[in-house]
């Protein structure tokens, strides 16, 4: 019985790497783990788009939002941006990173569009992209009362991605940051 | 010999292809600075285009990170202070040689451990051919017998 079986082993194999390549299909291969998960939100002071002030740190942390890196040059950041309106007015408070933009062009969008960002972090040389280790945009933080970033989002914010993803861990954090 | 000639301009017109694809220069201040931002610039995968190293790519993040690795190393960083620097923002996924930890530790032993597999497979298919090999010639009596008899009746039947 035991050669009879052994002639099976090919075809486990295959069944195994199989599964395997299978699995492979499903994941994206762009969405890398961010390695500031668990870590404070880099320090920065940068002005604010459409303000005659400078945006720091401290501005932005103090309770749960979000942090989205956006830019006119980015078409997908077009594809998200009614659905941050939406949740902006649903009270999600939402800052906004305007990376590597022109100003000009910057505040016609958010004329245009509406605007679902507190503020805007100017950053036009991508120094706090590269803090945060952006790669790309649009890109979404979750940050915590503390400003320690929970997780982060690579693509687009639509629908389906908050209540699945952000949303719980929104409420999560909304929950610990009102008991204690 | 003409085919020859083709493949070779081939070979080369593939190959150009990343070398125009990066424009700016640095001018460095000594050549030894020069030498290590190639090798840096080499090691350090693109976090946007996966399969790039810096060098290669023009992406924006690319571009960005290969202006970081220029002033970095001209103030003065060393190569592991400047490769802790990047592995903090973006993960050990942008160096093409990780360190070695929890998380990589399939990566740098896989390799190993498959081979030590094969060599495996292909000692013991080795060892059990040659003894399948004489295990067939010498077929026992009780064989032998039937074998005998159905050779003379396929003679009688034809």
């Amino acid at each position: 019985m035991a050669p009879r079986l052994k002639l099976f082993l090919p075809l486990i194999l295959f069944a195994g790497m199989a599964a395997f390549l299978f699995r492979g299909l499903s994941l994206d291969p762009q969405a890398l783990p961010s390695a500031l998960i668990d870590r404070p939100l880099p320090e920065f002071t940068l002005p604010a788009l459409g303000e005659e002030r400078t945006l720091s740190r401290a501005e932005v942390v103090g309770e749960v939002a979000l942090l989205n890196v956006w830019a006119t040059w980015c078409p997908s950041c077009r594809v998200e941006h009614p659905y941050l309106v939406q949740l902006a007015a649903s009270g999600v408070p939402i800052y906004g990173l305007n990376y590597k933009d022109e100003d000009a062009a910057a505040r016609r969008w958010l004329a245009e569009l509406g605007n679902p960002y507190r503020a805007s972090i100017v950053d036009r040389e991508g120094s706090l992209g590269v803090d945060l280790g952006v790669y790309g945009a649009p890109e979404t933080y979750l940050l915590d009362a503390q400003g320690v970033i929970r997780y982060r989002h690579v693509g687009v914010v639509d629908e389906r991605v908050w209540q699945t993803v952000l949303q719980p861990m929104y409420q999560q954090l909304s929950a610990q940051g009102g008991g204690g | 010999m003409k085919a020859w000639s083709r493949l070779v301009l081939l070979a080369l017109v593939l190959v150009s292809g990343p070398a125009l694809a990066v424009i700016e220069t640095y001018e460095f201040s000594s050549p030894e600075l020069e030498q290590r931002y190639q090798l840096l610039s080499a090691e350090l995968r693109c976090p946007k285009c996966q399969n790039q190293n810096i060098a290669d790519s023009n992406a924006p993040i690319a571009q960005d990170l290969r202006k970081l690795l220029y002033q970095q190393l001209e103030a003065g960083a060393g190569d592991e202070e400047i490769l802790d620097y990047m592995v903090a923002r973006y993960g050990e996924f942008v160096r093409y040689r990780p360190s070695f930890d929890g998380a990589t530790a399939v990566l740098w032993l896989a390799p190993i451990l498959l081979l030590l597999l094969g060599v495996m497979v292909a000692a013991l298919t080795l060892r059990g051919r040659r003894g399948s090999s004489a295990g067939a010639a010498a077929l026992d009596a009780d064989d032998e017998r039937r074998l005998r008899e159905l050779l003379t009746r396929t003679e009688q039947e034809s």
